[in-house]
């Protein structure tokens, strides 16, 4: 989906952070359970591990709940809007808790009754076999598709439809466009992909090259 | 942020919901406290940007370890004991003279975790990841990385499961160095590119 996750090329976020040495891995205390909760949401919301299910919920959040609350606020967001879509807790469950924390007198919600997808991963981790030969070879030309998809992807805008080259071909993996939906694994191999920055930006871009691993559905030949 | 009283009104801050969501889920019997702290152990003391300095030492000093590092990245890197989540396939790429990699999730915040542990700030905002696949030497510049401009620049967009190390250059003058002398001079911003490893 293109949703505010996709930032690659997006402009207006003013200058970048200069690393800070000895930066704590937690800067708040809240951030410790706030990381840890939310891996454990992945899993009490679908009854496994799906890291695509969750990337997909991090893309849907708002603005607000996507940035202000930070990367890790991000997550703890992400963790409860899959825990509210699988009735695992009631909408509205976690800041009813929060107000009557601080000292308010609010109704909480009832306990509701989970809704989990099916979910049957074939093996742990994302990777897989397949005994299908690669359709692309290194040193290929090909584009990435100009689709927009209203579900889960990563393919991101900015490559759609520019070309590069096949420059490694990966292991195949669990396509995350399915998978985020519980709609099968699909494993597919994915290739790192070079693109030159005039094709991606321009004649007037800075000179380099980038790669992005590109699922093989994401790829098409060029003529 | 702040947990202290306010107005009714302001909704409350993420470090209170964060502590109603333990709550619920705990209730619920949904977590188990012993493994979320296990979690915040992992990833706050055991992994973390140590465990790629020590692979990037080993291959400054064996040059088939580095051979076998740059071949399959993720059975060199098993050798020293790391792996698993956030780093089943790990591609390791050398910087040189003449070529500069640097790794970026710009769809979310992708990062080798078995190798660099959890990535820090500036790896997860928004004008990094937007920027530096668009004007990476404007970005490393302003990160403090001047590069010469017949530097060949290779941005990495770490899209999918497939996770990037980069194997920084070694400092000139570290010819006398052991590789356990060596680890402290690997930083985690040499290894994902926005710097480079500094001499002692």
């Amino acid at each position: 989906m293109d949703g505010i996750a996709d930032m690659g090329g997006t402009q207006g976020w003013g200058p970048v952070h200069p690393p800070k040495r000895d930066e704590p891995v937690f800067a708040e205390d809240w951030q410790r359970k706030a990381f840890a909760l939310a891996i454990l949401s992945i899993r009490a919301a679908n009854g496994g591990i799906n890291t695509d299910a969750f990337r997909h919920a991090l893309e849907r959040l708002d603005r607000a709940h996507y940035i202000d609350d930070g990367y890790f606020g991000r997550l703890l967001n992400a963790g409860e809007l899959m825990l509210t879509e699988r009735a695992v807790l009631a909408p509205g469950a976690i800041e009813a808790r929060a107000r009557n924390l601080r000292g308010e007198h609010v109704p909480e919600p009832p306990v509701t009754e989970p809704v989990r997808p099916h979910y049957a991963p074939t093996a742990e981790g994302s990777l897989r076999s397949l005994e299908t030969a690669p359709a692309f070879g290194v040193g290929q030309r090909v584009r990435a598709r100009a689709v927009s998809v209203p579900g889960h992807t990563r393919l991101p805008g900015y490559v759609r439809g520019r070309a590069g080259v096949v420059e490694i071909i990966q292991p195949a993996h669990v396509l995350p466009d399915t998978n985020a939906h519980f709609l099968g694994e699909n494993p597919q191999y994915v290739y790192s992909v070079r693109f030159d920055s005039h094709e991606l930006w321009g004649s007037d871009a800075e000179s380099f090259t980038l790669t992005v691993e590109m699922y093989e559905s994401y790829l098409e030949s060029t003529a | 942020m702040t947990t202290t009283t306010r107005g009714h009104d302001e909704p409350p801050s993420v470090a209170l919901r964060t502590e109603a969501l333990e709550q619920l889920l705990t209730e619920r019997g949904l977590i188990d406290p012993k493994v979320m702290n296990g979690i915040i152990t992992q990833y706050e003391t055991t992994v973390g940007p140590l465990n790629g300095a020590k692979v990037v030492a080993r291959a400054w000093t064996d040059p088939e370890y580095r051979h076998r590092l740059l071949e399959d990245g993720t059975a060199a890197i098993k050798e020293l004991g790391f792996g698993g989540f956030q780093g089943e396939h790990i591609v390791a790429v050398a910087n040189t003279p003449t070529t500069h990699h640097v790794v970026v999730c710009t769809l979310c915040s992708c990062y080798p975790w078995p190798v660099l542990g959890l990535p820090p700030s500036w790896y997860k905002d928004p004008a990094y990841r937007a920027r530096v696949v668009r004007e990476p030497r404007t970005v490393l510049s302003e990160m403090g990385l001047e590069l010469d401009d017949e530097v060949q620049v290779v941005v990495h967009d770490s899209t999918s499961e497939v996770r990037w190390l980069v194997l920084p250059e070694r400092p000139a003058g570290t010819e006398h160095l052991t590789e356990e002398e060596l680890v402290p001079l690997v930083t985690r911003d040499a290894m994902v590119g926005v710097a480079k490893a500094a001499a002692p």
